[in-house]
């Protein structure tokens, strides 16, 4: 326990950690000093001199963002002030400095409501200005598809360069000039090349850093803000949409309500935009011959539902392929209409990490599987062929953070260089197939460690994973691990049965399967990569694109994104989070909806095809499932933990979808952002060694 | 033929850092060797780092490079007992203006400042050092490099020190143009290869300096004195000077003077005698107006606040700085308001933009100096300049927004009857606005 001490802030006595910043001291008793340079969890910088207090005994004014909190020499508290008129005098000064070159174009900024220059300017009343001289102007620049920047509106408080430099382990901005000239400036002369993440403009108080995709679109009293999960990779980031006339304007998660805090990478900031591409299915379609016609859902309802029953009825062969995307409830539900409404286990989905045989060598041990904040508090992690950076921003980011605050122990066994190297107590390479050679040469180091987690990729499955964790029982130190899966549910389509479990055909075997009557598709894209070898099947795609596998399809029907629909997803940590509408796009229909209907046109009792009644009986059958509602609800995460005992081994291949920062299977297709970013000058940014 | 000086030496001086700059090739090892050189290291070799830091402290030596902090005091700061590296910075950034005392003792004595810094090494157990040297003194660079290489060469550097199995390394590093680098964390920013920004204290060099290791850091004539102390005695050199200002200091006098030059004269020297007998007086038996000191950062005396001796705690007390001893002599045709912009045209440039006030504030000043002195002043403008100083006085990250207000604040409360005789000129149509 830390030693309190006590302090007194404007009168009022309060206790406070030795040691702990003013600026903290005042904020955990709801004192707020105002600060634009400080942030928590990044460096100090002590330049903008907003957070200057009165402090008794001391003839200047002290920098509050530095000022450890401490008793005076004879141990009398330290008495602050830190709003007396000397303080409020002082931020006005420092305030009309800040406006002296700034433009003062907040009708047409987009900061303009939510600008922290702004909000000090009301408090402290620097609304007019002495200033009567000629201002410095600069050109605004565009470095990259995503970030624009806007010189003379930036007051230089270095937060986007920590963002860059400490949090997102890139440093592609820093200082250029001096003195009034001085500047932001890009790592490649005239423009960024770098995650594109746009840490560096939500981060920014003022509107100097702005969005390629948000800048001049909208005003942020003129939206609804949805909090919602990332659609995309499995980290499960909170991203709160910015939402104006059913128009998803941008995503950003200021309110840090997630588990991410307010990290977001590049996708979880800009690609939700697939939602209104173009070439967004949006009618049922019937193929005719080579080409489909659009028909109603009415229609496509009955056509389904009577192929189905006639398969059924003449004991055909089905095969039915899940979605990494969609919700918890939609996957729950489809099961149930797979093997208590067909009478089929021929179920499976694209599986991109080998949970099964994670979860059965765990079994008999409680607490082995990691959360995201475990990474983050963790005393060593240990990443184990995977590139964390490029496939998992928000594990990625998580490590780094535990390095910079709690000096964490950090090694890497990849393939090849990983962010990770840079705070690495030691980085091993090795081939694939060689990771546990790898880890075996860490185990003395290891062994040193208070507590471990092992972050593991795809290529560790099967016996190397059971060795894997036979490695981690032997250090004699408590490990937990995370075994890394691809989409923003893939783990949550695991545990809802989307395995063929049972006998049930997988999903290569399917495909491989000259004698399958029909075949449902409900978000996903088998067919990219592999050929359906039976050409009499019946195939159904739910989908939102015309993609490879709609292109073989005898009827598609245009299903909803993520950020069209409630229910709720599994992280790749096993944490459930909820989703929330955010718009709706004509035509479409949650796959929760279009089962239902297909399920009642079939006369199934298949319950309620509601999410909250789906989620109800999720919590009553599915193990590890049985979540608080409050928290769900309210917008937090519950960790879920798989039962806790032997799990079969399942048929079919495990591979992840190698996807980078910049793609994500089908949807980065659609994303207008993320193709620009990839198109956009110079090498992507890969680490130091590239 | 006697070596020709940058200024004619005055009877009288006291010399003792500037003794040997009149040797023929007073630079050289040789010379240097021949008129006391490394008595003293070789005699500190023999005390203890104690005995060697309570030398410089009975010394009552203050640091030359402008705060004027006792230097054994600072010394005594370093943990020399820390496992890590110690290491001994020299600041050659010379670049107060009015400055420019530390590239004589580069150019004239270079040994000399070797063998203080060798002393000071042995105090802090330290093995390695480096002489910071502004950009613009790229002729000193060399200089100093040469004579490292002497040094090298005959043993007085490297493994086996004057042969006595100390071993130290030096070496010159330059600096890149900013008068920031001058402050000594910004100065170790820029060692370590970073923008010279000043870093947050505590902790202070002596703690966590260059790459967070102990670090002591010095001007270069306070690393030059340091031979003679040890020599002759801290309590010698004391003498010299008044009671907490021991020793001599080189002077830079500049401006309107007819002897203009530097020259060493004992802490607590009269100031109206140093500007009379020693620099000649004023041309022309012109009337004194104001005097700046001790560099451009510092608060202008009038000529009525002159009478005092120039010791660091009597300037102090009439409300200026000794500073780096960079003193610039006004007579009465000096326009104050081209002084406050000239001032104030050199801090503007040299901010380094990190916090507001300071890079704000110059830069605010400037304009309103420039937009006066083309013609455009206003009645509120004196007002005006006095409250943006003030607003800047105390508040910024680093020292350098007080060295640009204060100057400022001194020539307006001063010297307001300068701006008020050119707002009437303006009225009366002598000037042209040109705003």
């Amino acid at each position: 326990m830390p030693e309190l001490v006590k302090v007194k802030i404007n009168g009022q006595e309060f206790e406070a950690a030795k040691g702990t910043l003013l600026i903290e001291a005042a904020r955990q008793n709801g004192i707020e000093i105002p600060a634009f340079c400080y942030y928590e969890g990044f460096s100090l910088q002590a330049a903008c001199r907003m957070c200057l207090v009165e402090v008794e005994g001391t003839p200047k004014l002290q920098v509050g963002c530095t000022l450890p909190v401490d008793v005076n020499r004879d141990g009398s508290p330290m008495v602050v002030h830190t709003e007396s008129e000397t303080v409020k005098k002082a931020r006005k000064g420092t305030l009309e400095m800040l406006l002296t070159n700034h433009p003062l174009d907040c009708p047409v900024c987009d900061k303009g409501g939510e600008c922290e220059l702004q909000d000090m300017v009301f408090r402290y009343g620097a609304g007019e200005s002495r200033y009567t001289e000629r201002k410095v102007h600069t050109p605004e620049k565009q470095w990259s598809p995503v970030v624009f920047f806007d010189a003379p509106r930036c007051i230089l408080c270095y937060r986007c360069v920590r963002a860059c430099n400490e949090g997102m382990g890139v440093g592609a901005l820093g200082i250029g000039n001096r003195g009034v000239i001085a500047e932001i400036i890009p790592n490649k002369h005239d423009h960024l090349e770098c995650d594109e993440c746009g840490a560096c403009i939500d981060i920014c108080p003022v509107g100097a850093l702005t969005s390629g995709s948000y800048r001049y679109q909208t005003r942020p009293w003129e939206m609804n803000h949805v909090g919602t999960i990332c659609t995309h990779c499995g980290d499960g980031c909170r991203t709160t949409l910015g939402v104006r006339d059913g128009e998803i304007m941008r995503g950003n998660n200021r309110d840090r309500s997630g588990i991410n805090g307010e990290f977001l990478c590049v996708k979880g900031r800009y690609a939700f935009d697939f939602v209104n591409h173009p070439d967004r299915l949006q009618s049922p379609m019937l193929r005719t011959g080579e080409t489909f016609e659009p028909i109603s859902w009415a229609q496509a309802f009955d056509t389904i539902a009577k192929k189905l029953a006639e398969v059924k009825a003449r004991g055909g062969k089905f095969g039915i392929i899940g979605s990494n995307h969609t919700t918890n409830e939609e996957n729950f539900f489809l099961q149930k209409f797979a093997r208590q409404g067909l009478g089929t286990n021929n179920i499976d989905h694209h599986r991109t990490g080998d949970l099964s045989t994670l979860f059965d060598a765990l079994s008999g041990k409680s607490n082995a599987l990691a959360t995201v904040e475990d990474l983050y508090n963790a005393k060593a992690v240990l990443v184990v062929g995977a590139d964390l950076s490029q496939q998992h921003p928000l594990l990625a980011n998580q490590i780094r953070a535990n390095f910079r605050h709690h000096a964490a122990h950090i090694y890497a066994v990849t393939a090849g260089p990983v962010r990770e190297d840079d705070q690495a107590t030691a980085s091993v390479r090795v081939q694939k197939g060689g990771e546990l050679a790898g880890v075996e040469s860490l185990r003395d180091k290891l062994k040193g460690d208070g507590d471990l987690i092992i972050v593991f990729g795809d290529a560790v499955q099967g016996d190397a994973l059971r060795k894997l964790v036979a490695f981690g029982d032997s250090l004699g130190i408590p490990v937990k691990y995370i075994g890394l899966v691809d989409y923003s549910n893939s783990r949550g389509a695991f545990d809802m049965g989307l395995i063929p479990r049972d006998g049930g055909l997988s999903r290569e075997q399917m495909l491989a399967a000259s004698d399958l009557d029909a075949l449902w598709v409900i978000g996903a894209n088998p067919l990219k990569s592999a050929t359906l070898a039976s050409s009499q099947a019946f195939v159904v795609v739910n989908e939102m694109f015309m993609t490879e596998t709609a292109r073989r399809a005898d009827l598609i029907l245009p299903a909803a994104s993520a950020y069209e629909k409630n229910g709720t997803v599994t992280n790749v940590t096993g944490e459930v989070q909820k989703l929330k509408q955010a718009i709706k796009v004509m035509g479409t229909k949650t796959d929760l909806e279009i089962l239902g209907s297909i399920a009642k046109e079939m006369g199934l009792n298949l319950g309620i095809w509601l999410p909250d009644k789906m989620l109800e009986e999720i919590r009553k059958t599915v193990h590890g499932y049985d979540v608080p509602l409050p928290i769900l609800s309210t917008g937090g995460a519950v960790a879920t933990q798989p039962l806790n005992g032997r799990v079969a081994a399942l048929p079919g291949a495990i591979a992840s979808a190698g996807d980078t920062l910049f793609t994500s299977g089908t949807l980065s297709r659609y994303s207008k952002t993320l193709n620009s970013v990839m198109e956009a000058p110079g090498a992507l940014y890969a680490g130091k060694d590239h | 033929m006697a070596k020709k000086l940058y200024n004619e030496p005055s009877p009288l001086e006291t010399l003792v850092v500037s003794k040997r700059f009149r040797l023929e090739n007073s630079e050289s090892l040789d010379t240097y060797l021949a008129n006391d050189g490394y008595k003293a290291f070789l005699k500190a070799r023999e005390m203890t780092p104690e005995q060697i830091i309570e030398e410089v402290k009975t010394s009552a030596l203050r640091g030359r490079g402008g705060a004027g902090f006792p230097t054994g005091l600072k010394w005594s700061f370093v943990p020399r007992s820390s496992p890590k590296p110690k290491y001994i910075v020299v600041n050659a950034d010379e670049s107060e203006p009015g400055t420019c005392k530390d590239r004589l003792l580069i150019e004239y004595d270079p040994h000399q400042l070797i063998e203080g810094i060798l002393i000071a090494a042995l105090a802090m157990d330290s093995h390695k050092g480096y002489i910071y040297i502004r950009g613009e003194y790229r002729y000193l660079i060399e200089h100093m490099n040469r004579a490292l290489d002497e040094a090298y060469k005959r043993g007085y550097l490297g493994k086996n020190v004057a042969g006595t199995g100390f071993e130290f390394d030096l070496y010159t590093h330059s600096g890149a143009g900013a008068y920031e680098c001058g402050e000594e964390t910004a100065l170790l920013d820029s060692l370590e290869g970073k923008r010279g920004i000043p870093r947050m204290k505590p902790p202070f060099p002596a703690v966590a300096g260059a790459w967070a290791c102990p670090t002591l850091l010095n001007n270069v004539e306070t690393f030059s004195a340091v031979p003679a102390i040890i020599r002759d005695g801290g309590a010698a050199f004391a003498a010299l000077g008044t009671p907490k200002n021991g020793g001599t200091r080189l002077l830079c006098i500049s401006g309107h003077v007819n002897k203009p030059g530097v020259y060493e004269v004992p802490l607590g020297y009269p100031m109206m005698k140093f500007i009379d007998e020693i620099a000649g007086g004023i041309p022309g038996g012109k009337k004194l107006k104001a005097v700046i000191p001790g560099g451009s950062s510092c608060p202008v005396l009038r000529a009525d606040e002159c009478d005092l001796a120039m010791d660091y705690d009597t300037i102090a007390k009439a409300g200026s700085m000794l500073g780096s001893g960079g003193m610039v002599v006004m007579d009465e045709t000096t326009d104050m308001v081209k002084v406050a912009l000239r001032i104030m045209r050199f801090y503007a440039h040299e901010s380094c933009g990190w916090c507001i006030p300071c890079r704000e504030g110059t830069t605010w000043l400037r304009k309103i100096l420039q937009r006066f002195d083309d013609g455009g002043g206003r009645t509120g403008d004196v007002g005006l300049l006095g409250d943006i100083s003030k607003n800047m006085l105390g508040r910024t990250f680093c020292a350098l927004g007080d060295a640009a207000a204060m100057p400022t604040i001194s020539i307006v409360e001063k010297f307001a009857a300068d701006f008020e005789k050119r707002l009437a000129k303006q009225e009366s149509g002598l000037v042209g606005i040109n705003a």
